[in-house]
């Protein structure tokens, strides 16, 4: 499956775009997503184990993703 | 609204805020203002431009808002956060909050602060004085203190 995952803030100026088409399995998890994009150009500016959000909630490393989706790669958050 | 959370991209209106809050059986009404200063770690800061995740953010201070409201009931919770470039002493974040007695208010409006810090996915980037623009981190180790 083809995966869109959205970038904001300092992740998408490391990156360089606002969001990334990824394909995964279709059994993928958010940890085999961060794996995947542990690799692309721009990744050694993210934590270890950065933030996730799947469908607009926060998700674990475990939670598996479909297809559809709304992934999204949070940055350390900052309002107020 | 009485009890609720949102963005907005325009200036934030203390005095409607409050009014949103307001009711007969609540003694005690609070309005907290986030506000834009011209110093921060030690740069002079001359403004902030604030982006977020905006559907999920606003869903956020929603839910914010809602439990807090629970969590304290009964009381009235609104908070609004703003969105785009902000000038110095402009107020990036209200909450007012409205409770029967004092204590509650304050801890009411303590919490709803430091949820939204801890959870709601803004982020701000600080103009500088010399013209550079840098993201903050507030969980990145304060550079006096790395072992």
């Amino acid at each position: 499956m083809s995966v869109t995952l959205l970038l904001f803030a300092s992740y998408a100026d490391a990156f360089g775009t606002p969001s990334l088409s990824i394909d995964m399995p279709d059994d993928a998890t958010v940890g085999d997503l961060l794996t995947e994009i542990a690799r692309r150009p721009g990744a050694h500016m993210l934590p270890k184990m950065p933030l996730v959000a799947v469908n607009q909630r926060y998700a674990q490393a475990s939670t598996r993703i479909s297809s559809g989706d709304e992934v999204a790669l949070i940055p350390p958050v900052a309002g107020g | 609204m009485t009890v609720g959370g949102r963005l907005t991209d325009q200036r934030i209106d203390a005095s409607a805020l409050i009014d949103e809050a307001c009711a007969p059986e609540f003694g005690a009404v609070l309005l907290f203002l986030g506000i834009v200063r011209d110093v921060n770690d030690g740069r002079a800061v001359t403004g902030i431009e604030y982006s977020a995740y905006e559907a999920m953010a606003a869903d956020q201070l929603d839910e914010i808002a809602r439990q807090a409201a629970e969590r304290f009931a009964p009381a009235h919770v609104v908070i609004v956060h703003r969105l785009g470039e902000l000038a110095l002493q402009e107020a990036s974040v209200g909450i007012a909050v409205a409770h029967a007695h004092r204590d509650e208010a304050y801890d009411l409006s303590r919490w709803c602060l430091e949820e939204l810090k801890r959870r709601v996915p803004i982020w701000k980037r600080e103009h500088y004085v010399d013209g550079s623009r840098e993201w903050v981190d507030p969980s990145a180790v304060p550079a006096g203190i790395r072992p």
